[in-house]
């Protein structure tokens, strides 16, 4: 039997900004616990939060960002429930009009374009964090994160499979860093997602039961945790029994989704109005300006290099993961020939990216300036030096060794293009080589593989490879 | 001394027939000699008092001084203060003093006044005759043996007995008006959002609001130039250029059209609080005023209303109180559950415990459209009932209270009866409109009559002023009970 599976992803996105979402308490991560809870993030009596404007623009951006309706007129609501890292005893949020309605994420996956529709995207208050650990007996309470905004971004449940949910994960990830809203950070928390999955025959129109899967805090995990979660309800289902509505929680040691609390358990969280805050109202200038404020996004660079630069799609699309990565090489390539920017683009997305994922460092701390690469992708272009040498330019100058062009001159490793100093070698080669020659003579194209070579090891792979091939075939032809 | 205005006080202080500490002093005396009897006060400080009476006269010395410079002012215990503890009048605050003051406390500070004490409160604020209080009811001073009213009754009573010049308080459904009218002393609920809410305690987020109790409508004008204006910290607060709420204490009273909504005129109410506010409403008319019989239809629906979304407000508001940060926390329990339950179950009194369960009852699934909802929907019904009224009329005049103040423990058992006391106060607040409470009279057993003056938005100025020239013209806001006789 053909199984379907349907996921929906809930994600927490902490948004960048100074302070907190409705206190003046700064919103960074790392302090000692409780350095950077206020009076208000600490729910102190007569307390009352005002709402953060930086974080309204935020989520309006990514209103804009993914053409969602922005609510000119959407309210917060508080969650109630009782925990001891939730000080108010309630959460504020936002229920039944969110700032954000609907909008569509566009993203790669299997080679294939896919997009999600989004149901909607909300602000809302972290919580605290309990502190288990350490305490023999005890709870320790840790308000630094309390308060912290975060965008919760829902989907439809419209994603197939793991593969697919992740890259929609990796793509939303990547646009919310891109347009500035979220520093991305996972270990830290800053992008958390919750994945409702659940499984159907395939051609079947109804949904089946849900179980929803917390704390999947990397793009791994989350493959792993609905891999498991669809098998285990598969095989429920194959063995004639049915699902139970759950939240389960993944634990990423074991491979495996254990359960938290079924439905049954679900709390009533008494949503209402929060009185403390009026309706947040957003005019049609503010979307105009903040508009007219926003980056180029991902998706129209995407086309842009595909349609009009003829990048391939996987090209573009490694590009496209990063603004910064992006912008490097839209710097490295401003009114470059076509030949260049095709080979930019793919030393960018190929050696570059490898690089960076190497030593573990963004964009923004790379060593090798943009016009730097171009000056080695153009070296290249013109035959100073072949892609083989150029790799070794390319560590050169990410040891800080400087321009390509010193590089080149200062280790000597310039092309051999001289056709008689070529034609010379070549012949040394060959006196030397009687075996190889009578070999390749006999057919063994192996044989001339082997002289290329020792051109090469003569000339420390300076010399130009096209040439010598040419060479070679002439001389060994006669 | 201890029967002046405060801008007789404010004479005396500038004129230096007084200093700032003498004047502590001798309310901090009269406090002495009456708070055993009285219970008005939960917490005086007289070092405390003293010492900010100081910085006062340096103040003054340095030709620094405002009006209110060197007077001495009691809080209600609602208001968070950096140098007394607030208890809310709850075991759950007993021992809890804030990091911060409240705004209202800010403001007052800056003006110079002097913290005289923090006052009695029902718990919460949750209460109509102060008898909810942890601390232990207050008396009324005209008879010891009853109710003060609620739940800034022990504000009332310390400005009725002259243990303190003017007190401030906070009214949801009647907290300031309705001990006012019961101790025979003047109090201001302002427009919704004049007042910031930063610091005050919250009881029912989208109804409360600080106001001023003291002896006449002018007091009131100085207390409110200082209490009210605008506050970032208060998202609800207005945001609106500062006026002086003593600019209409002149008025010309001629041509003033007055309302009297027959719904408040009706049957239930006390026939010698009705005798008592038809005289003031004569008097006024004997001045150029012009009565119009008006109708606030949903007048009957306002306390069901009430009672639903104030309890539910609190309910969520109430939730902070858990025993994890501060406050009571209980000695003995198992797991977090049981430190939850057992915190809250000593930790708050019955009566905020019945209005918890209400509030969550009202807001729980299934149950919210038909309580919450609908009481949202009626609640702007009886703005619109408002806004019909004052398009007929300047200000509405009619009884604050339906009784004079009522034996203490007469309607501790029926919460019905005790709610009904505050059925002519609680309309005003539901439509975010100000009132205020002066006296008028007395009834047979020597009891304070209450008149309230409506009026709408913002329109604190011409309330204060139609006040006052009644009390130019009267005074009943003068008398002294005869057990607290000066």
């Amino acid at each position: 039997m053909a199984w379907e599976i349907v996921v929906g992803i809930e994600t927490h996105t902490q948004l960048l900004t100074r302070s907190k979402m409705f206190s003046g308490a700064p919103n960074a991560f790392g302090a000692a616990p409780n350095m950077q809870a206020s009076a208000v993030d600490i729910a102190l009596p007569g307390t009352l939060p005002v709402a953060n404007r930086a974080a309204i623009e935020h989520a309006i951006r990514f209103g804009l960002a993914v053409k969602g309706k922005i609510s000119p007129r959407s309210v917060f609501a508080r969650k109630n429930y009782f925990y001891p890292d939730l000080p108010k005893g309630y959460q504020i949020s936002q229920y039944e009009i969110p700032i954000v309605q609907g909008g569509t994420v566009h993203f790669f996956s299997d080679k294939a374009e896919k997009s999600i529709r989004l149901t909607r995207a909300h602000l809302e208050e972290d919580a605290g964090k309990s502190l288990h650990e350490n305490f023999k007996d005890m709870t320790g309470i840790d308000l630094n994160r309390a308060g912290t905004p975060l965008l919760e971004i829902v989907t439809e449940p419209e994603l197939r499979g793991a593969k697919e949910a992740v890259a929609y994960a990796r793509a939303l990830h990547a646009l919310v860093v891109w347009i500035g809203i979220c520093d991305g950070n996972m270990q830290e928390g800053s992008f958390r997602c919750d994945a409702n999955v659940s499984v159907r025959k395939t051609g079947d129109e109804k949904l089946g039961t849900r179980c929803e899967i917390k704390n999947l805090n990397s793009f791994r995990f989350m493959e792993q945790a609905i891999e498991y979660e669809a098998r285990r309800q598969i095989e429920i289902l194959e063995d004639g029994g049915s699902i139970q509505q759950q939240t389960r929680l993944y634990d990423p040691d074991r491979d495996e989704t254990r359960s938290m609390r079924s439905k049954e358990d679900a709390q009533d969280y008494r949503y209402f109005p929060d009185p403390d805050l009026l309706p947040l109202v957003i005019s049609e200038k503010d979307i105009d300006r903040i508009q007219s404020e926003m980056p180029e996004l991902p998706s129209s660079r995407f086309k842009r290099y595909t349609d009009q630069l003829l990048l391939a799609t996987s090209t573009a699309s490694v590009l496209t993961s990063d603004k910064g990565l992006s912008d490097y090489f839209d710097r490295a390539t401003e009114s470059a020939s076509t030949e260049i920017i095709r080979q930019t683009a793919n030393w960018i997305a190929v050696s570059t990216n490898a690089k960076l994922n190497e030593r573990g460092i963004s964009i923004q701390q790379i060593p090798v300036p943009a016009l730097q690469l171009r000056q080695l992708v153009e070296r290249i272009v013109d035959g100073t030096i072949s892609g083989k040498i150029a790799k070794e330019v390319d560590d050169a100058m990410w040891s800080g060794e400087g321009t390509p062009d010193a590089i080149i001159e200062k280790r000597g490793l310039k092309q051999i293009s001289d056709s008689g100093a070529i034609e010379e070698i070549v012949d040394e080669v060959l006196a030397a080589n009687g075996k190889q020659v009578e070999d390749y003579r006999a057919g063994k194209e192996k044989a001339f593989n082997s002289l290329v070579g020792q051109v090469m090891k003569r000339t420390q792979g300076k010399a130009n490879p096209a040439q010598v091939n040419e060479v070679l075939r002439r001389k060994l032809a006669r | 001394m201890l029967n002046s205005t405060l801008s007789e006080l404010s004479a005396a202080l500038a004129a230096k027939k007084v200093s700032s500490v003498e004047l502590t002093r001798l309310f901090l005396d009269r406090i002495k000699g009456l708070n055993g009897r009285l219970n008005a006060f939960i917490t005086v400080d007289e070092e405390h008092s003293v010492a900010q009476a100081r910085v006062a006269d340096q103040r003054r010395f340095r030709d620094q001084a405002g009006p209110l410079t060197g007077i001495p002012i009691a809080h209600k215990d609602i208001f968070c203060t950096r140098g007394l503890r607030t208890t809310c009048g709850s075991r759950m605050l007993a021992g809890y003093t804030s990091p911060y003051d409240a705004h209202v406390i800010e403001r007052f500070a800056a003006a110079g006044a002097v913290q005289l004490g923090k006052t009695n409160m029902d718990e919460f604020a949750m209460g109509s005759s102060n008898e909810t209080s942890h601390f232990g009811p207050v008396r009324n001073p005209w008879d010891t043996t009853r109710v003060p009213g609620g739940s800034s009754g022990g504000s009332a009573t310390a400005v009725a007995a002259r243990m303190a010049p003017a007190a401030t308080g906070t009214d949801t459904g009647g907290s300031i008006r309705q001990p006012a009218a019961l101790t025979g002393i003047c109090g201001l609920k302002p427009t919704y959002g004049l007042v910031s809410r930063y610091g005050m305690i919250a009881f029912a987020s989208s109804l409360d609001q600080g106001g001023p109790l003291a002896k006449s409508a002018a007091d009131l004008a100085l207390l409110m130039n200082a209490m009210a204006g605008f506050d970032a910290r208060d998202s609800t607060s207005v945001e609106r250029p500062a006026e002086d709420y003593a600019r209409e204490l002149n008025m010309n009273l001629t041509g003033l059209r007055i309302g009297l909504p027959k719904e408040f005129f009706a049957e239930g109410v006390d026939p010698e609080v009705l005798a008592r506010v038809r005289e003031a409403i004569r008097w006024f008319e004997s001045q150029g005023a012009k009565t119009v019989e008006i109708t606030l239809p949903n007048t009957g629906l306002a306390l069901p209303v009430y009672y639903v979304i104030a309890p539910a407000e609190a309910s969520s508001n109430l939730s902070r109180f858990d025993g994890v940060r501060y406050g009571h926390r209980a000695k003995d329990y198992t797991d977090l559950n049981s430190m939850y339950r057992r915190t809250r179950a000593e930790g708050f009194g019955a009566e905020v415990k019945r209005r918890i369960l209400i509030g969550t009852y009202v807001l729980s699934h299934g149950y919210y459209d038909a309580y919450y909802l609908k009481a949202q929907k009626v609640r702007r019904l009886i703005a619109r009932d408002f806004a019909d009224a004052y398009a007929r009329c300047d200000l509405i005049l009619g009884p604050t209270s339906p009784s004079t103040a009522f034996p203490l423990g007469a309607k501790s058992d029926d919460p019905v009866q005790m709610y009904l006391n505050d059925i002519f106060t609680i309309p005003a607040p539901l439509a975010g409109l100000p009132g205020l409470s002066i006296p008028c009279g007395f009834d047979s057993k020597g009891l304070p009559v209450g008149l309230q003056i409506m009026g709408n938005y913002f329109a604190e100025a011409k309330m204060l002023g139609a006040a006052h020239r009644y009390q130019q013209a009267t005074d009943w806001h003068l008398r002294v009970p005869r057990e607290t006789a000066l």
